[in-house]
């Protein structure tokens, strides 16, 4: 088990236990909202929607029944941070579930596990017995009159698109993990019919840190549009691959050199579902406002070959498309064999614009966000390494 | 199947449904369940998920097909799978994919004579910065070289 505690601004900073919790009891529910609303705070799942606005919301609806969901499906390409937090750092996600559950009023929180991190099943579970030990969950919590929630953990079962909140509903309630049309949206329509508000597990990290220090404090860092850190997942080409907690606002050049990464050729931001940026783009800063990323940062180095990375992707989505609207389960194929025809040098360009413009029917016309993102990574490479991919052709392709 | 299988596969399937209700919400635990133990939901099993859930046969066949963790053919009592999502791939999947391979004599997508290991790819483990990684049943295995894919498999029961 990985025990090494990290140095950060935000998440990494000191916290302890219960620590959150002990505190929200204290207050009122619009006092929790309006922390939230000054922190800026977006979700960190990839969206970036408004976790105040999103909360606000649920508060709002008038049921009996609701539902907190901490999305720990955490299956794109690249991407580990949740696993860095759900082992190291479980205080602050499961902390930061109950303060949802006090701040909207539900009872049940779920922690939706991708069945890969199984092995994490029984440290968590122990984890979440010392919390009730502690009464930090169950009845009357940190000693608040009424205040009654406990976490569950359900596991996924290998399928990347029950990341995408309504699939993992629908998983959760027994199906097929496929989206749903939105509206109607969780916050209204959720598990089980009840307005739900599901959650990455690092928006719930931030979350617990804003309750005990305050939104003003969170919105100092990172820039305007993009307030607060954000967990990095570095792998690929580097002398130091990990999880980097960063302000917001830096430059894809100067994450470059904090992981000690020469060479570089290429950086993939937000995973396969991502961008692909070259070299003479990497003044570019991450952030909502130029590459946003769920934490995504994959680093090529020259020896590479876009074209063989490319495949990659696709065959991931080829595989992963739940199949259920057309431009995705169509889409991906066409575009995998696309890459093929590079590769074997059978390709015409006019076919290849064909294929790009396909891509741009994909991302308006597929139902959920994996059809609407997979032909990013497409014509991104496309675009951005045409001198590799089209003089250089099937010769090197790896 | 025989009739005594038959009997005990029912009763599992009667406590399972006790440990985690009888609504449709509980499919899938206990289809996990069910899959962790015996590396498969077989027909019976599945008729019988149906039956003490109240839902279709269809309906639980429909899920099993959805999910890639879940299978109704039978498979070997250990299922090693290995990450070819991109950074595994680019740090040496290929190597470690034609060791196992050649050690057991068996290609990807197959299971062994002894129907000991069944052998498997899988999209990204979540353990890119330590890849290339290996699955073996729900236990994750970081930094593996074609030498330590081996004595991982040697270890394997
Ligand atoms: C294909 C697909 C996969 C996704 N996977 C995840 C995931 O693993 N974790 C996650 O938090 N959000 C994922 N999302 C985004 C969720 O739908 C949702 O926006 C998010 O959980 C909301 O949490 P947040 O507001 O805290 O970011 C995915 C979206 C799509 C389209
Ligand atoms: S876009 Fe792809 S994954 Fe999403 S609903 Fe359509 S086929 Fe399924
Ligand atoms: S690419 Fe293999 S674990 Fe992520």
């Amino acid at each position: 088990m990985e025990n090494k505690k990290r140095k950060g601004a935000v998440i990494f900073s000191p916290y302890k236990k219960g620590e959150a919790i002990k505190k929200v009891v204290e207050l009122k529910r619009e006092d929790v909202l309006f922390e939230l609303r000054e922190s800026k705070l977006k979700g960190r799942g990839c969206a970036g929607f408004p976790t105040a606005t999103k909360w606000t919301l649920v508060a709002a609806a008038s049921s009996q029944e609701k539902y907190i969901v901490c999305n720990a499906d955490e299956g794109e390409p690249g991407t580990f941070k949740d696993r860095v937090l759900l082992l190291e750092y479980p205080e602050l996600v499961f902390d930061g579930m109950v303060i949802a559950g006090y701040t909207i009023g539900a009872k049940t929180g779920i922690l939706y596990l991708r069945g890969e991190y199984e092995y994490m099943l029984k440290s968590l579970e122990d984890y979440l017995e010392s919390m009730r030990k502690e009464k930090l969950l169950g009845k009357n919590i940190a000693g608040k009159e009424g205040f009654d929630f406990d976490i569950i953990i359900r596991l996924g079962s290998g399928a990347y698109v029950c990341g995408e909140e309504t699939a993992l509903i629908e998983s959760l309630e027994g199906n097929r993990g496929e989206a749903r049309n939105r509206p109607p949206y969780p916050v209204n329509t959720g598990f089980m019919g009840k307005p739900t508000t599901v959650n990455n597990v690092e928006t719930f990290a931030a979350v617990s840190h804003i309750v005990v220090k305050g939104g003003t404090w969170y919105r100092k860092h990172g820039t305007d549009k993009s307030t607060g850190s954000k967990l990095f997942s570095v792998s690929g080409d580097c002398e130091r691959p990990g999880v980097y907690e960063l302000p917001w606002g830096i430059k894809v050049s100067e994450l470059l050199e904090i992981v000690g990464a020469k060479d570089t050729k290429a950086v993939q931001v937000g995973g396969a579902s991502g961008i692909c940026i070259p070299k003479s783009q990497f003044d570019r800063i991450l952030g909502y406002e130029d590459a946003a990323t769920g934490g995504s940062i994959m680093i090529f180095n020259e020896s590479r070959n876009m074209l063989h990375i490319l495949k990659n992707f696709m065959e991931f989505f080829v595989e992963e498309s739940c199949g259920q609207c057309t431009p995705c389960r169509i889409g991906n194929v066409k575009l995998l064999e696309g890459v093929e025809m590079l590769e074997n040098g059978t390709y015409t360009f006019g076919y290849m614009n064909q294929l790009k413009e396909l891509g741009k029917s994909m991302q308006i016309a597929s139902k959920c966000g994996l059809g609407q993102s997979s032909p990013n990574a497409f014509i991104s490479i496309l675009e951005n390494f045409k001198e590799e991919i089209f003089n250089g052709g099937g010769n090197h392709a790896k | 199947m025989l009739v005594l299988e038959k009997n005990a596969m029912t009763e599992e399937i009667e406590e399972l449904v006790k440990k985690y209700g009888n609504s449709r919400s509980s499919l899938l635990p206990i289809l996990q369940d069910i899959q962790r133990k015996h590396k498969n939901v077989s027909d019976f099993a599945q008729q019988e998920v149906a039956r003490v859930l109240d839902i279709h046969p269809v309906e639980v066949y429909s899920v099993i097909s959805f999910y890639s963790f879940l299978n109704t053919k039978p498979k070997g009592r250990n299922i090693v799978r290995l990450c070819q999502t991109i950074t595994c791939d680019l740090s040496g999947k290929a190597s470690v994919a034609k060791a196992i391979e050649r050690e057991l004599g068996i290609k990807f997508g197959e299971t062994t004579k002894d129907n000991k290991i069944t052998l498997e790819y899988v999209n990204c483990l979540g353990m890119c910065d330590q890849g290339p990684a290996l699955l073996v049943n729900e236990r994750v295995y970081a930094k593996v070289s074609p030498e330590k894919a081996i004595q991982i498999l040697n270890e394997i029961k």
